[in-house]
């Protein structure tokens, strides 16, 4: 068969505010193949994808289907080449049914220029009839379950018949039969000759499917090779070679008693999750994306329900069934969307520390505007905030300033228990230094951290214990002498299990 | 221009004390205009017609702070009120009568409480049904007539004390509750945390279904006052009485710079904004401005406040691209 060159992207940079997401990117699809991309979160995958989707455009760089130089200036466009995508988080709108689903932003007209619901209704049934599927077309997405619609997504993508189709981790979100299904389907698409890349972080599938595979790391193309020149060690060492550096502010205290222990929680997206930790010592969890390691913080913060298991605080079982509670319980969590779950922007800096406890100055049923301003004055020297005034709108300070006002506003609470999610992210790398420097002068009060993070040095560099998740569940915990980011990605991409 | 409205925008004082001056400019215009409008009689005359209005408008100053708002405002004044002039009419008590009008727009707004914090509803949607019901029980329960014939009944609305008219008690009382609260409670904090941004006040341990439903309570007090004096003004009970108060309400707070985006908002702005609406009126009378004319000019004196607002007081980073 004909495996020319189907799609080939040429010297591609992006950069965002602050981070360059790609650098100098190279790569190619033949037809009728599967190219595999690997990385870790952030490393530059989905971006890439996006830009060939038409969804951002590059800030130089050419993209060349069959050779000759496009540009992609939306996803209408994309299609109109013959590209199109399946995401990883799924959009759908769920009043919509199956078949309007199929055909949106591609509805066939009649000649009066007017949706013709008629050859929609046709095509969807000879669509699902082609494909064997049991869908009504008047379903409702709503009545669907989450591995319907990512199947449907899929035959969306195959109706097009699309020459270059990008599926980005198609398989985190429907089962292992459907999974079957799906690979049944990409070996008809590489038969007609369809170009696929495919973003996974499961060793077993990417070594069942790929005919190439690509590793990003930083924005950059680490390794490009055929199937065959690779094994799964290497392809995780070439994942994580980063730097490690030795500049984390990391501080030895000795450790406690466990303050907080979780046994046996159970909740939506994590089953079976156990740890404790210490006095004086931070726990890392590290995980790909979707491995349930903010959800289970969440349930322990009291933001999601939990279905079972048990939480206990210094040995005694505690209920937590909302945020009060785990104040109440000395257990606090810095957020890892910062906008959406932690700054109240329209408000002063004052007014988003003080939040979090504005009993402690209420005198007399009032609010003790002296002492409040005391202690916010007094957490953001501790925090080192940067700030015109305590009456800035948190706003219009940097993202490091007001991720060390949430620090404060937490800290004003007097936690045992700090949870931070993510606390680097979006964050200049002065400013992390910084926020290092701070979970260190926790741990040195007393308290314990526990760090959710995706940057592997980081939690190398701080953590005292780091516990890997993977689908919502624990697959090790590892000690300080077994920190390598080979043994977290190995953990983390479910390669092998060892407890 | 365009660099005139930069550096407009970047001026701090613009931001924070506009709302005064333009108080006051339309105040020594107005004074200028017409040689009348300056005297205490119709200055009295002024605040007395603007009390009700302007104790609605402190409840929906509360409301939209929280992110919310108040439709029903006109109509459950209204309800409340007819039933308490009722209430005097059957018992002769002053006391029970009052008590009669917060206790039914209590009732009405914790119902508009109940709408909007345990089944979900739309602030707008819960408090448009709340609308239609308090007008309709108006109606039935008296049957679309007025109550007339109602005695001392008149000393809220048509007393005086010191020589300052009941109702302008009733409004400085209730703006300086409002104030209090903003400034001085936590209730008044977790209002403009739960406005600002109400999935991170959740995350800050704020029980957002309480506070919403206190807003809702404290508004109904409002109200009822409001519905007392109103009847008690206009010498009876009248179920088709302050159709459009809502409005009117709305108009004083969003012109006092509470923002429809929520988190945003004061009770002495809310007081100015509703001063600027009665200086206005009232001058384009005195001056004879012709009527259906005055009407464009409040309508656009809104849309300048909201556009002001929008334009004016909006950090203008726009969310950046996430990376992944």
């Amino acid at each position: 068969m004909n495996h020319d060159v189907k799609l080939k992207v040429m010297n591609i940079e992006k950069s965002f505010p602050g981070v360059k997401a790609l650098d100098h990117i190279e790569f190619s699809v033949r037809k009728g193949t599967v190219h595999v991309l690997c990385g870790e979160n952030g490393a530059g995958k989905s971006t890439l994808m996006k830009i060939i989707n038409g969804i951002y455009q590059p800030d130089s760089g050419q993209i060349l289907i069959d050779g000759v130089d496009v540009k992609i200036k939306n996803p209408i466009q994309a299609r109109q080449l013959g590209i199109s995508m399946i995401f990883q988080e799924l959009n759908y709108i769920p009043e919509m049914t199956l078949e309007e689903s199929l055909f949106v932003g591609n509805w066939p007209l009649d000649k009066f220029k007017k949706v013709d619901w008629a050859e929609i209704r046709k095509r969807t049934l000879a669509l699902l009839k082609s494909e064997n599927l049991n869908y009504k077309p008047d379903t409702k997405l709503k009545d669907l379950t989450v591995s319907d619609i990512q199947m449907l997504e899929i035959l969306k993508a195959i109706s097009y018949q699309s020459d270059i189709i990008i599926m980005d981790e198609p398989t985190s979100a429907i089962t292992q039969k459907e999974v079957e299904i799906l690979f049944k389907k990409i070996f008809e698409l590489k038969a007609r000759g369809a170009a696929i890349i495919y973003i996974s972080h499961k060793m077993d599938e990417i070594f069942r499917i790929a005919d190439e595979i690509t590793v990003f790391r930083d924005g950059k193309v680490i390794d490009s090779k055929p199937k065959e020149s690779l094994d799964i060690e290497t392809v995780i060492s070439l994942m994580v070679g980063r730097k490690l550096g030795n500049d984390f502010p990391k501080v030895t205290v000795p450790i406690g008693d466990p303050i907080l222990s979780v046994h046996g929680l159970c909740g939506e997206k994590f089953k079976n999750v156990s740890f404790e930790v210490k006095k004086g010592e931070i726990i890392g969890f590290a995980g790909l994306m979707g491995a349930g390691r903010t959800e289970v913080m969440r349930a322990i913060f009291g933001l999601d329900p939990i279905y079972s298991g048990d939480i206990r605080m210094l040995g005694k079982n505690v209920k937590i069934r909302n945020v009060k509670d785990s104040i109440n319980q000395k257990v606090v969590m810095l957020t890892e969307d910062r906008r959406r779950y932690g700054i109240l922007p329209v408000r002063s800096v004052r007014e988003n520390i003080s939040i979090t406890n504005l009993k402690k100055f209420i005198k007399n049923g009032k609010l003790h505007a002296k002492e409040e301003i005391e202690a916010v004055q007094y957490y953001c020297d501790k925090m080192k905030v940067k700030t015109p005034s305590y009456e800035t709108k948190i706003s219009s300070l940097s993202g490091g300033n007001q991720q060390k006002v949430l620090l404060a506003k937490w800290l004003i609470t007097d936690p045992e228990v700090f949870i931070v999610d993510e606390p680097t992210r979006g964050i200049d790398v002065g400013a992390k230094y910084e926020i290092y420097k701070l979970i260190s002068d926790l741990v040195t009060d007393g308290k314990c951290v526990i760090m959710v993070s995706s940057e592997l040095p980081e939690l190398i560099g701080m953590c005292d214990r780091i516990v890997v998740m993977a689908k919502g569940e624990i697959m090790g915990i590892l000690e300080h002498d077994d920190f390598t980011q080979e043994n977290i990605m190995r953990l983390a991409t479910g390669t092998t299990q060892n407890k | 221009m365009k660099a005139y409205l930069e550096k407009l925008k970047k001026s701090n004082l613009m931001g924070t004390f506009s709302i005064y001056f333009v108080l006051l400019a339309l105040f020594l215009v107005s004074m200028l205009a017409n040689e009348n409008f300056a005297t205490v009689g119709n200055l009295s005359n002024i605040s007395r017609q603007i009390a009700v209005g302007t104790i609605l408008a402190f409840g929906q100053t509360i409301l939209i702070i929280n992110g919310m708002l108040d439709l029903s405002s006109g109509s459950v004044l209204a309800l409340a009120g007819v039933l308490s002039v009722d209430a005097y009419v059957k018992t002769g008590s002053l006391i029970i009568a009052f008590a009669v009008g917060i206790i039914v727009a209590v009732a009405c707004n914790f119902l508009n409480g109940l709408m909007v914090t345990k089944f979900k509803t739309p602030p707008f949607i819960a408090t448009l049904a709340m609308m239609a019901m308090a007008r309709g029980a108006a109606l039935l329960y008296t049957n679309g007539q007025n109550i007339y014939q109602i005695g001392d009944y008149v000393v809220f609305g048509q007393g005086s004390t010191l020589g300052v008219p009941n109702p302008v008690w009733f409004l400085i009382g209730i703006m300086v509750v409002t104030w209090y609260l903003l400034k001085h409670t936590i209730f008044g904090r977790s209002l403009y945390a739960i406005g600002g941004n109400e999935e991170a006040s959740n995350a800050s341990g704020i029980n957002v279904d309480r506070i919403k439903m206190k807003a809702f309570i404290i508004n109904g007090i409002f109200v009822g006052i409001a519905g007392v004096i109103f009847m008690s003004r206009v010498n009876g009970g009248l179920p088709n009485g302050a159709i459009g108060f809502e409005f009117k309400a709305l108009t004083a707070a969003v012109i006092g710079g509470t923002s429809f985006s929520g988190g945003v908002g004061t009770a002495s702005g809310t007081l100015a904004g509703a001063f600027i609406v009665g200086f206005l009126d009232n001058i384009m009378v005195l001056v004879g401005v012709n009527s259906y004319l005055q009407q464009i000019i409040r309508g656009a004196i809104i849309a300048l406040a909201v556009i002001y607002d929008v334009y004016f007081k909006t950090t203008r980073k726009k969310l950046k691209p996430s990376k992944g």
